[in-house]
């Protein structure tokens, strides 16, 4: 295990953070634009939601990088930034970090795909390395490879980060087949381990979903699959129309109530995706230092 | 000579190649083009749907199957237009206004195509005015939206709300789908259908144009 991250977790279970996005759309962000662009044009804007969860209690806070890769900003034009973006997301988040939290870049898919010849392996492990790189050049403590459905995608993703020589986490996202514990590729949480494990991972996970219920049976069976520490990022349910308004149903109380389980189920790094907020943190973390629960090593 | 029930095969196992060359030889073998597709090509991808289903296949099976599918409709195409076949249906695609993520708006144009509608690609970002336009082009049309965000799928109530205003909601049939939305969102709006998956979304397209 990486020395960091054993560090991090040898003292019990690590608080993450929560969603960005929504954060950043509550102050103002357009509807369509690039989130990561405002590393640049907001930059205060982006501090204050990493600062919003170093102040809930976070340990660990991730950056505003997700589609920071040359393939996800090429759709907003933006491909010739991929350095600037990525170097600023991660010093931003450790300003807000300070001596509080660890910064765990962002890495999300490339939105091209494989199979389909869409890309070459090449061109994508040059896109995640070129990203993974600036992410360390600013700053960053770890990178965070997240919502990954294809498994080549990510085993590329990986061993990319990894050329920084910082610590990697890799999750995949299970939201497919009947019991939603496919990725999108059919891909189960035992060959997702396998695969992460293998392409160097110092800690895997799952995030984002269908709700923090599914993640119980999902890190239980990654429990079984792997020895490395594992990471869960719950979202907070799917949004229903209330009044025209899309909204997240589950309370933090309501999310925070499965917390227990997963640490059960051998979780060491718990926060969520989209649709929580500090609020969710704050309520995770109570549980956090309440509970007598400890990660199953 | 080759048997044209290998297309069957070739195309449920995602072998472009082969569906190819089988459906080259078929048609040289002067096996009617409408025959080839109703009795070998969309049984196919229903049995891929099916497989689908019951989580046989994921994704990747789809895709290569939509691939061979594809590669032997190109063939045949100018074929079945000749002897008069129509498509299945008419679907106008898209991923509203705002979001740019495609691969599940993909995937579905592929496995419609694949179940034997013509399929108009509008991509992503598409305006609610881009929607009307296409779906003004022929009467019967059905609308399929994509988003993949929370906040742009409140876009799809304004391409509802576009089509009524353009008086164009009777003749038009709406369907919708991506990782937020949920049957109860699609009641919300008032879409004529929602379906989670792309097999799923061919089922639904055939049960609008009946």
């Amino acid at each position: 295990m990486h020395e960091s991250i054993a560090e991090l977790i040898a003292e019990g279970p690590v608080l993450t953070d929560g969603a960005w996005g929504t954060q950043m759309q509550a102050r103002g962000l357009a509807v369509g634009a690039c989130p990561d662009e405002w590393n640049l044009s907001n930059p205060q804007a982006v501090e204050e939601v990493a600062k919003a969860y170093v102040d809930a209690g976070s340990r660990v806070i991730i950056t505003n990088t997700f589609g920071a890769t040359s393939f996800c900003l090429a759709r907003h034009g933006l491909a010739d930034k991929v350095v600037q973006i990525n170097r600023a997301g991660a010093e931003i988040s450790k300003r807000a970090a300070g001596d509080r939290a660890k910064v765990f870049a962002s890495m999300g898919p490339s939105g091209v795909m494989l199979m389909m010849g869409d890309v070459t392996p090449d061109q994508l492990r040059d896109a995640f390395a070129v990203q993974a790189q600036a992410l360390a050049e600013g700053g960053a403590d770890a990178l965070v490879i997240e919502t990954m459905s294809d498994p080549a995608e990510a085993r590329i993703a990986v061993e990319a980060a990894r050329t920084t020589g910082l610590p990697v986490v890799a999750c995949m996202v299970f939201d497919s087949g009947k019991d939603h514990d496919r990725t999108m590729m059919g891909t189960t949480p035992e060959e997702a381990a396998r695969t992460l494990e293998e392409a160097g991972a110092d800690c895997i996970g799952s995030n984002c979903g269908k709700g923090i219920e599914g993640f119980l049976p999902i890190c239980r069976r990654l429990r079984e699959a792997t020895d490395r520490p594992l990471w869960i990022k719950a979202n907070a349910g799917l949004p229903k129309v209330v009044a025209g308004e899309t909204v997240y149903t589950q309370t933090p109380d309501g999310f925070a109530s499965h917390v227990p389980g997963l640490l059960e189920a051998g979780a060491s790094f718990v926060g969520g995706c989209c649709g929580t907020t500090p609020e969710f943190i704050r309520a995770v973390g109570t549980v956090l230092k309440g509970g007598s629960s400890h990660p199953v090593a | 000579m080759s048997d044209p029930a290998q297309l069957y095969d070739a195309i449920l196992t995602g072998n472009a190649k082969q569906a190819e060359e089988v459906t080259n030889a078929a048609l040289a073998a002067g096996v009617n083009p409408t025959e080839l597709l109703g009795n070998y090509m969309i049984p196919a991808m229903d049995e891929v749907g099916k497989r689908f289903e019951c989580n046989e296949y994921f994704v990747p099976e789809l895709l290569i199957a939509a691939r061979a599918m594809k590669t032997a409709l190109q063939i045949l195409t100018p074929k079945l237009a000749e002897a008069g076949t129509e498509a299945a249906g008419r679907v106008v695609i898209g991923t509203v206004q705002g979001d740019l993520h495609d691969i599940g708006k993909n995937l579905v144009a592929s496995m419609l195509e694949g179940g034997g509608f013509e399929v108009v690609d509008l991509g992503v970002d598409v305006p609610a005015s881009r929607f009307v336009e296409a779906a003004q082009e022929k009467n019967g049309t059905i609308v399929a939206l994509s988003a993949l965000l929370t906040t742009t799928m409140t876009q799809m109530k304004a391409v509802i709300e576009a089509l009524e205003a353009a008086g164009l909601r009777g003749a038009t049939k709406v369907m919708v789908g991506g990782a937020p939305i949920t049957q109860q969102y699609a009641d919300e709006i008032g879409a004529d259908g929602y379906s989670d998956n792309a097999s799923a979304a061919v089922a639904l397209a055939r049960n609008l144009v009946k």
